[in-house]
C-alpha cells in the first residue's frame, strides 16, 4: 500500500463519512435535548429525496439543499409533534418515521418520475460540485503535504466542509452558550429548567428542529453530493450508524467527528478492496461490506466502554411538584 | 453568621402589606379537591409553617404559588400588590423561590452551572459564570453557605445539594423563600445547620415559607404557623401560642397518640441471631463489618443510624436480595436453623417461606408496583399460597377477596382494592406494604423505614400494629432514621455506624444526645464533651403525657 493509495482510501472515507457526521449532530442535538430520535434515517431518507426532487426539477441544487431541509424538518415536527407535544412513545414515533420515508419516498418517485422510485439523473447545475481550495493545484508537487493539501482536504463538496466545521460550533454552542447550557440540562433534568421558568416544550422543540436541519444537509449530501440522484433506501442504514457513532462517542462532538470517521473508513476500506486478500485467505467482499454494521453491532451491545446517555433521554416531560 | 440585620430585621411589622397573601385560593385535579378557598397570611421578614398530614395540600397550594398550577379561583397578594403567577418566570420575577423536596438539579453540572441556569445573563456562558461565581462567594460569607461553586453535583452531599437549592434561590434575589418538607432527607446535624441558614435569612429580612409534617420543627424555627387538612386550611397560630399537640389534633382532626403505649417486652428464646455478618459490595466498598445481634421473639430491636452506613445492606441481606455482585459471609440463623448466605436458597421467596416478613425501606420501588391494582399489591411475595391458587390459575376472586380484607384492618383509604398503588396517599400505600406482611404472621418482621414520607395518623396505626405483632411473640427488627420512632418503638436500641454495631442501649436508659454519638461514630471511650451542643431534639415529643384515644 503506498502513500497515494492511502491517501485515496483517506478521501475517500472523508466523503463517505459526512453524511454521517451530519446525521450524528443530529442526533447529538436531539438527545442531548433528551429526545431519542430513531428516525435519523427516515429523516435523511426523504431529504434526499426531496433534494434531489427539487434540483433535478429546478436544476439547482441550493434549492435542492432547502428542499431537503425542508423535507427532513416536516418529518421532526411529527415526531416533536408526537413525543414531545402528546408525550407519546420516542422510539416508536421514530420507528413510525422511518417507515413513512421509506414509503412516501417510493411512492411520489414513482408517481412524480416513473422511473421505479428512483430520480433521474442529475447533472452538473443540480449537484454540489467539488470545490477546490486555492493554491491546490500549486501545491500539488510538494512532497508528503502537496498531495494530503490538494488531495484529502481539498476537492471536497461545500458541505463537507459544513459538516467539518459543525463539529467546534456544535462543542461551542453547547458548552459556551446559554442555549447549550439549557439544552444539556434539559435532556438531564428537564425539572430543573422547568423551575427555572424555562419552557421545557420550547427547548426541545429547538433541538429537534437543529437535527431536521442537519438530517436535511445529510441527505441533500447523499443525493445531490456522494451521488447524482435519488436511489430507493439510498441511506441504506446510515442513521443507525449515525445512532451507533453517537453512542460509540458518548454524545460529545469532537468524539462524533472520530466515531464517524472510524466509519466512513470501513466503508471507504470496503470500497477499495472488494475482496481484501491477506495472503492465506481473502475475506469476501461481502464481509468488507458488511463490516461497518458489523461494527454497530459491536458499538450497541455495549462492548466499547459504558456509554450514559443523557438521563432524561427517552422520556416525555410530565410537570409534577 | 451575618448579624448584620437590614432595618426590618427579624422583627414582625405588622402595619407593612403582608409577604404573601392568598385569598379564596381553590383548586381541584378533576373529583379531587385538593385547595378549597384556602387564606393564607405571612408576614414580612418571619418563618411561617405550613404543616399538615400527607396529601393535606400543602404542596399543591406551594406550587400554585411558584406557577406551577393555576388556581380554580382566587387571589395571590405579593407585598400587597395582586398578582398573577402563571409560570415559574413569573414566581420568580415577584421574588418567590421555591425549595423542592426533591431537588431540581442537574447531577452532571457544576454547582455554579446550576446556578446560573435560567438566570444567564446573556447568550454567551463565560460572563455569568465569573458574575455568579462573585455572589455565590458573598452569599456563603452572608449566610454560612459553603459549597464548592467547581463541584459536580453528583459529587455533593445531599445537605450540600440543598444549599445550592437555596443559593439558586438567592441568586435570582427571592425575598420569599419556599421549602417544601426540607429535612426529610438530611441527617439531624444537616437540619441543624439549615436552620440556622434559616434564621439567618430571616435576619437579613427574608420571608420563608416552610412546608413540613415535623412537628418538632415548626415548634423550633417558626414563628407563626397554619395547618392543613383535606385541602383546607384549618388554624393560623401563633407557634408561642401553640402545642405539638394542640398542632396534631388540628392537623388529623382528633387526638392522637404521640408516644406509643406499650407493654413491657417479654422476650422469649432467640429468633434471629447474627453473626459476623459481612458484605463488600461490586465496587469493592464494605458495606458490614461484622455485625452481630440477636432478636428474641416478643422484642423489637431497634437499629438507628444515620442513612447509608449500612442498614439498607443488611435489610436487604436478611430480606433475600442483597444487591447483585456482592461478597457476604457470617452466618444467619433463624429459629435455631442456619440460612443460606448463597445460591439459589438465599432468595427472598426462601426467605418469606422461612417466616421473614419484610416491609423495605423503599416502599415504591421494592414494596410496591405501583402501576399495579392494590389487590394485586397484597399478593406479592405470597403469589405462590395455596389460598390465591387454584391448580394452575390465579384465584383472583379470593386475593381480591383477602385485600378487602386486610384493607380494611388495616383502614387503607379509599377502600378500593382495584384502584393502582400509585394513586393511594404515601401512608396508604404503605399500610398496604405493612397489612402484606403483618397480616401473614411472621416470626421475624423487617422494617425499613416503616413511616418515612407517611403522615401522623398513619404513623400511629402503623406502630401500633408493629407493637401487636411484637406482642403476640413475634421478633421485629426495625431500621430508621427517625429516632423518635426507634426511642419509642425498641425495647433495645443497636447504633449502627460504618458498617458496624456501634454499641446497644434500652430506650429508657439513654438520651438522644448519647444515640447521636454513637451514630457518630464515637465510642464511649472516646472524649465524652465533643458535642455537647447537640440539642434535646426530640424531648417535647417524648414528654407527652400519655392520652388515650
Amino acid at each position: 500500500m503506498d502513500f497515494a493509495t492511502i491517501i485515496q482510501i483517506l478521501d475517500s472515507a472523508v466523503r463517505l463519512m459526512t453524511p454521517l457526521l451530519l446525521a450524528c449532530l443530529a442526533g447529538l442535538y436531539s438527545e442531548r435535548s433528551g429526545v431519542f430520535d430513531i428516525g435519523l434515517e427516515g429523516k435523511m431518507l426523504m431529504a434526499a429525496f426531496t433534494s434531489a426532487s427539487v434540483a433535478f426539477v429546478t436544476g439547482s441544487a441550493w434549492l435542492g439543499l432547502l428542499a431537503g431541509i425542508a423535507g427532513s424538518m416536516a418529518l421532526s415536527l411529527i415526531h416533536g409533534l408526537a413525543s414531545i407535544t402528546f408525550r407519546g412513545n420516542q422510539l416508536i414515533s421514530g420507528v413510525a418515521i422511518n417507515f413513512l420515508a421509506s414509503g412516501m419516498t417510493v411512492l411520489l418517485g414513482i408517481k412524480i418520475f416513473g422511473l421505479g422510485g428512483r430520480t433521474p439523473a442529475l447533472t452538473d447545475g443540480g449537484r454540489f460540485n467539488e470545490v477546490t481550495l486555492p493554491f491546490a493545484d500549486a501545491l500539488r508537487d510538494v512532497p508528503i503535504l502537496g498531495p494530503i493539501y490538494s488531495e484529502l482536504i481539498s476537492g471536497h463538496t461545500i458541505l463537507v466542509y459544513v459538516a467539518f466545521a459543525l463539529v467546534p460550533l456544535t462543542w461551542w454552542v453547547l458548552f459556551r452558550t446559554r442555549f447549550g447550557l439549557r439544552l444539556r440540562a434539559v435532556g438531564e433534568n428537564p425539572a430543573s429548567v422547568d423551575t427555572a421558568g424555562v419552557s421545557v416544550t420550547r427547548l426541545r422543540f429547538a433541538a429537534i428542529a437543529l437535527a431536521g436541519i442537519l438530517c436535511g444537509l445529510a441527505g441533500a449530501y447523499l443525493a445531490t453530493g456522494l451521488s447524482a440522484g435519488f436511489v430507493k433506501e439510498m441511506t441504506a442504514g446510515r442513521g443507525f450508524i449515525a445512532l451507533a457513532a453517537l453512542i460509540f462517542a458518548k454524545w460529545r462532538p469532537w468524539n462524533a467527528l472520530f466515531a464517524t470517521f472510524l466509519f466512513g473508513l470501513l466503508e471507504a476500506i470496503a470500497n477499495r478492496y472488494p475482496n481484501l486478500d491477506l495472503g492465506i485467505v481473502t475475506v469476501p467482499s461481502m464481509f468488507m461490506n458488511a463490516l461497518p454494521y458489523i461494527l454497530t453491532v459491536i458499538i450497541l451491545a455495549g462492548f466499547v466502554g459504558r456509554a450514559i446517555p443523557p438521563r432524561a433521554g427517552g422520556e416525555p416531560y410530565v410537570k409534577e411538584r | 453568621m451575618a448579624a448584620a440585620a437590614q432595618q426590618t430585621g427579624g422583627r414582625p411589622d405588622t402595619a407593612a402589606p403582608y409577604a404573601i397573601e392568598l385569598r379564596g385560593i381553590s383548586k381541584a385535579f378533576g373529583p379531587v379537591q385538593a385547595n378549597k378557598d384556602i387564606d393564607l397570611r405571612v408576614r414580612k421578614g418571619t418563618i411561617h409553617g405550613i404543616i399538615g398530614e400527607n396529601g393535606a395540600g400543602k404542596s399543591t397550594l406551594m406550587s400554585i404559588l411558584y406557577g406551577f398550577y393555576k388556581p380554580d379561583r382566587g387571589e395571590i397578594l405579593v407585598n400587597g400588590q395582586p398578582i398573577t403567577i402563571a409560570d415559574s418566570q413569573t414566581a420568580i420575577r415577584a421574588g418567590i423561590g421555591m425549595v423542592f423536596q426533591h431537588f431540581k438539579l442537574v447531577q452532571n453540572f457544576t454547582v455554579l452551572e446550576n446556578i446560573i441556569l435560567g438566570a444567564e445573563d446573556g447568550g454567551l456562558l463565560r460572563p455569568s459564570l465569573t458574575k455568579a461565581r462573585g455572589v455565590l462567594k458573598q452569599l456563603a460569607q452572608e449566610y454560612q453557605l459553603n459549597v464548592d461553586p467547581d463541584e459536580t453535583i453528583d459529587e455533593l452531599s445531599v445537605g450540600h445539594q440543598q444549599r445550592v437549592e437555596i443559593l439558586k434561590a438567592l441568586y435570582r434575589q427571592a425575598d420569599i423563600l419556599i421549602l417544601d418538607e426540607p429535612t426529610g432527607v438530611l441527617t439531624p446535624a444537616e437540619a441543624d445547620h439549615l436552620f440556622r441558614i434559616l434564621e439567618g435569612l430571616k435576619a437579613e429580612g427574608k420571608t420563608i415559607i416552610l412546608i413540613t409534617h415535623k412537628l418538632r420543627e415548626i415548634m423550633e424555627i417558626t414563628d407563626s404557623v397554619s395547618v392543613m387538612r383535606r385541602g383546607q386550611m384549618v388554624a393560623s397560630v401563633e407557634t408561642d401560642g401553640t402545642s405539638p399537640e394542640e398542632l396534631a389534633e388540628l392537623m388529623v382532626g382528633r387526638k392522637v397518640l404521640l408516644n406509643v403505649e406499650k407493654a413491657p417486652p417479654q422476650p422469649g428464646a432467640p429468633v434471629l441471631e447474627v453473626r459476623d455478618l459481612k458484605l463488600v459490595d461490586d465496587e469493592g466498598v464494605e458495606r458490614l463489618r461484622g455485625v452481630s445481634f440477636d432478636i428474641r421473639a416478643g422484642e423489637i430491636l431497634g437499629i438507628a443510624g444515620v442513612s447509608g452506613n449500612g442498614q439498607t445492606q443488611l435489610l436487604e441481606l436478611l430480606g433475600g436480595f442483597p444487591e447483585k455482585g456482592a461478597k457476604v459471609s457470617g452466618s444467619i440463623r433463624m429459629n435455631g436453623q442456619e440460612l443460606d448466605l448463597t445460591g439459589t436458597k438465599s432468595d427472598a421467596a426462601t426467605r418469606r417461606a422461612r417466616g421473614i416478613g419484610h416491609v423495605p425501606e423503599d416502599r415504591q420501588s421494592e414494596g410496591l408496583i405501583m402501576d399495579f391494582a392494590a389487590w394485586e399489591n397484597v399478593a406479592f411475595g405470597y403469589h405462590h399460597a395455596p389460598e390465591y391458587n387454584r391448580g394452575l390459575l390465579m384465584d383472583n376472586a379470593a386475593i381480591r377477596r383477602d385485600a378487602e380484607r386486610k384493607m380494611e384492618h388495616f383502614d387503607v383509604r379509599p377502600r378500593n382494592p382495584n384502584l393502582a398503588a400509585r394513586n393511594f396517599s404515601g401512608g396508604n400505600q404503605q399500610k398496604i406494604v405493612v397489612a402484606r406482611e403483618i397480616e401473614r404472621n411472621p416470626d421475624l418482621l423487617l422494617v425499613g423505614q416503616p413511616t418515612r414520607g407517611v403522615d401522623i395518623g398513619a404513623i400511629e396505626f402503623i406502630h401500633k400494629r408493629i407493637v401487636e405483632l411484637r406482642d403476640s411473640g413475634k421478633a421485629v427488627l426495625l431500621v430508621s432514621v427517625e429516632l423518635d420512632e426507634i426511642l419509642s418503638l425498641s425495647d433495645r436500641v443497636a447504633v449502627i455506624f460504618d458498617g458496624r454495631i456501634m454499641g446497644e442501649r434500652l430506650p429508657d436508659q439513654t438520651t438522644t444526645g448519647e444515640l447521636g454519638l454513637l451514630m457518630a461514630g464515637v465510642t464511649d471511650t472516646d472524649h465524652h464533651d465533643a458535642e455537647d451542643g447537640i440539642p434535646p431534639a426530640h424531648a417535647h415529643v417524648d414528654e407527652q403525657p400519655k392520652e388515650p384515644r
